[in-house]
């Protein structure tokens, strides 16, 4: 009987060990595939109109390229995007081509995870290299290498709901805009107006949530605040201009009302909010909207006229087995023509089709006028949201420290301090 | 009450005047041995793939340094171990972690136990009611966490239920203490059915006779219940201690869903800090040290109550 246990603990501790010693040896090899390669492509989208156009492009160049079997766009939840791919790659089932959002661009990039698509686009011969503006480029260049496409730079605008704004008797968002009144005082003004009238809420960020902090940067760039400065390595949540816009929105969201609080939900898209900031390509969901909506770029703060906008790219794993068959394809499914296409979800960083007039032939929803103030305008004048390396762990630290903010009784100041006394060493680390 | 000992059979015949060669066991005995390993193999073969081979993993993976995404992975020997004593935040998520995990043992046994009493009886309906108490066992954990999510909105229906009697409730998952306070009863409800059940079947196996002679005695009911049925349902309520303390330290989904440790970091209890390091900040092997930790706190956990059981535990069958 001992030596039956002893045979039984030496196997566990052998199939231990060997294991063991498989998977740290498993170093990953890019090994060149020699038939055709199945291609893989993770995305957030979900939207049956966006995968049926991303299925047709894809069809289309497997049509002409018998290197390439299938290509697959694998939908993940928005969000733990990040996270699931960070999982898929420790996990040896990384995918071919992934999008990357803007917040974790630095860590992808800096990381040397994604392949240098320069060389790529410079070859292929409707590629047209040169029509992506700097721009929309800069996030995701380091020297000259170019290591994701920014197939969606989407400028944050405000949507604003005209039937509910009436109802409250104040002006609409294009009247304010005429009368030179657009700006944050005037908005949160109204907004309140509208909350005491019709109970519904005033103004929103979407998205938001009391969670997602960094998109509160549509609001402090009207007061020229940032969260750290140019070279990433000092905190500046606790400058004056910062304590100045979160005063802003805490009174708009425990004195005024004009914000819901937290923990209360209101939905623009269901008439429920008199004005929301949000990307530009949430205009899809205007469609059946029952009320008469308008779409407005960031009102002006006390520093002046801004514009924000969000990022999406796409990069190809470096380490993928088929990494130069996904950059051929991605030449391919961002080229002038397939981005002409895509611009109607999804506004290009290429020169040539950044005009109202071109982004109006695919946005039925939206005049060539609005599209040239909001869409064009804003990549041309605009930042975009902040990033940073180690961002995860900085957004979840930030969100720790804000949420003593939003008290009614919050010494905005004072929380500041301590949002950058953590922070500070995350930054240097 | 009886004590049942079976004795463990000689597992072969005593050793033979001279030490004469032990005899091969038959083709029979071999047989029934294979069938027997065949039988523990689907058993043994799932503890060593999810048990002992992650295990290892975890061991091994504590000592490295793992950047994904750079795809580098480094030994750092005891470093990620160190940083236990300088984490500033560690000793919140475990003070949290011991709130939360104090607050639903008393009170999931506690409402367990007062529920099992008052359905161990014969009267109408007394099957609906245990079905209602243990319905929320059966219901899908996240979907049951994302509906009291929205009841426990600062619009949602709870406070609106308290408007409706003039009662203003407070903002419950964005406020520290009825923060932890809303995650425990959102435990409590799903899971007290399960050691509600338990309790009955301990109570139903008290023997009536004990009850009746206590009677007979002029026992009061507190008595009745302190010195005849909470001893003989204590091996039950040291199970369920133990299933309890173990599902406590565990909690993931409805920090996840409700709370995302917040506010500030007041719900962040082990299980979750330990998945914001390893899979938000891609911090693996800092992640498994924190996974270590939380091995041995159940384990230790676990062998102080079995040890102690023979003082609170008044019989073993």
């Amino acid at each position: 009987m001992r030596s039956a246990k002893m045979l039984t603990i030496t196997g566990v501790l052998a199939a231990s060990a060997m294991t063991l010693a498989a998977c740290a040896a498993a170093e990953p090899t890019a090994v060149e595939p020699e038939g055709p390669v199945d291609l893989r492509m993770t995305v957030w989208t979900a939207n049956e109109d966006h995968l049926a156009l991303f299925d047709s492009i894809a069809e289309a160049y497997m049509a002409e390229n018998e290197n390439v079997a299938s290509i697959t766009f694998d939908p993940l939840p928005f969000e733990d995007y990040t996270t699931t791919i960070t999982t898929q790659i420790a996990g040896g089932n990384a995918p071919d081509l992934a999008w990357v959002l803007e917040n974790a661009a630095l860590d992808f990039v800096g990381s040397g995870a994604l392949l240098d698509l320069a060389p790529t686009f410079e070859e292929a011969e409707e590629f047209d290299y040169d029509d992506l503006t700097d721009s929309a480029t800069g996030l995701w260049r380091d020297g000259d290498g170019l290591y994701a496409y920014p197939f969606s730079t989407s400028p944050m605008a405000v949507f604003s709901n005209s039937t509910l704004l009436a109802e409250a008797g104040v002006p609409t968002a294009g009247e304010q805009v005429a009368a030179g009144d657009w700006n944050w005082e005037e908005v949160a003004a109204n907004g309140a107006a509208v909350k005491a009238a019709t109970g519904k809420a005033g103004f929103i960020v979407r998205d938001f949530e009391y969670q997602q902090w960094d998109l509160l940067s549509t609001v402090w760039n009207g007061w020229g605040a940032q969260p750290w400065n140019d070279e990433r390595t000092e905190c500046t949540m606790d400058s004056d201009e910062m304590a100045e816009a979160f005063e802003f929105l805490h009174e708009a969201a425990f004195e005024t009302g004009a914000m819901p609080g937290p923990g209360t939900t209101a939905d623009f898209f269901a008439g429920e909010v008199a004005y929301t900031v949000t990307q530009i390509s949430r205009a899809a969901l205007l469609g059946e909207a029952g009320f008469e909506w308008e779409l407005h770029p960031l009102p002006a703060g006390p520093a002046g006229e801004y514009s924000v906008f969000g990022q999406a790219g796409i990069g190809v794993i470096a380490d993928s087995p088929n990494a130069q068959a996904a950059a051929d394809f991605l030449a391919f499914f961002t080229n002038p023509e397939n981005s002409r296409q895509l611009a109607q979800y999804f506004p290009p960083p290429r020169e040539s089709l950044l005009t109202g007039e071109t982004l109006a032939q695919t946005n039925p929803l939206l005049s060539a006028e609005q599209l040239d103030a909001v869409v064009v305008d804003g990549i041309a004048t605009g930042v975009t949201r902040p990033t940073i390396e180690g961002s995860a762990e900085i957004q979840q630290t930030v969100r720790s420290e804000l949420d003593a903010l939003w008290t009614p009784d919050a010494d905005i100041p004072a929380v500041l301090t301590s949002v950058c006394n953590a922070m500070q060493p995350l930054i240097q680390g | 009450m009886t004590l049942t000992t079976v004795r463990a059979l000689p597992s072969r015949a005593p050793a033979r005047p001279g030490g004469a060669p032990r005899r091969r066991p038959s083709r029979h005995r071999r047989q029934d041995a294979l069938v027997g390993y065949l039988f523990i193999a689907p058993q043994a073969l799932g503890i060593l793939a999810f048990v002992l081979v992650p295990l290892g993993l975890i061991a091994y993976y504590s000592a490295h340094e793992w950047n994904v995404l750079a795809g580098t992975f480094r030994f750092v020997g005891t470093e990620n171990f160190e940083r236990l004593f300088t984490d500033p935040q560690l000793g919140g998520v475990l003070q949290a972690t011991t709130v939360f995990s104090i607050a639903l043992v008393i009170a999931n046994l506690t409402l367990a136990l007062v529920l099992a009493l008052l359905l161990n009886r014969r009267m109408r309906g007394v099957g609906f009611f245990r079905t209602v108490f243990f319905s929320p066992v059966v219901v899908s954990l996240v979907a049951w966490t994302i509906v009291w999510g929205f009841l426990l909105q600062a619009d949602g229906g709870i406070n609106g239920m308290l408007a409706t009697i003039g009662i203003e409730g407070p903002n419950w998952l964005r406020e520290g203490p009825t923060a932890m306070a809303s995650v425990v009863i959102v435990q409590v409800f799903k899971n007290v059915g399960l050691n509600m059940v338990l309790f009955l079947a301990a109570l139903q196996g008290v023997p009536h006779d004990l009850y009746e002679a206590a009677r007979v005695d002029g026992a009061r009911p507190s008595t009745i219940f302190w010195r005849i049925t909470f001893p003989m349902i204590s091996p039950t309520i040291l199970l369920t201690v133990i299933i309890t303390i173990v599902g406590s330290l565990q909690v993931f989904a409805q920090i996840a869903v409700l709370t995302q440790g917040g506010p500030g970091t007041s719900t962040t209890v082990l299980v979750y800090y330990l998945f914001q390091q390893a899979f938000q900040f891609g911090k693996f092997g800092y992640g498994s040290v924190l996974a270590i930790l939380l091995f041995l706190i159940v384990l230790v956990l676990t062998i102080v109550q079995w040890m102690l059981r023979r003082k609170w535990v008044f019989h073993e069958n």
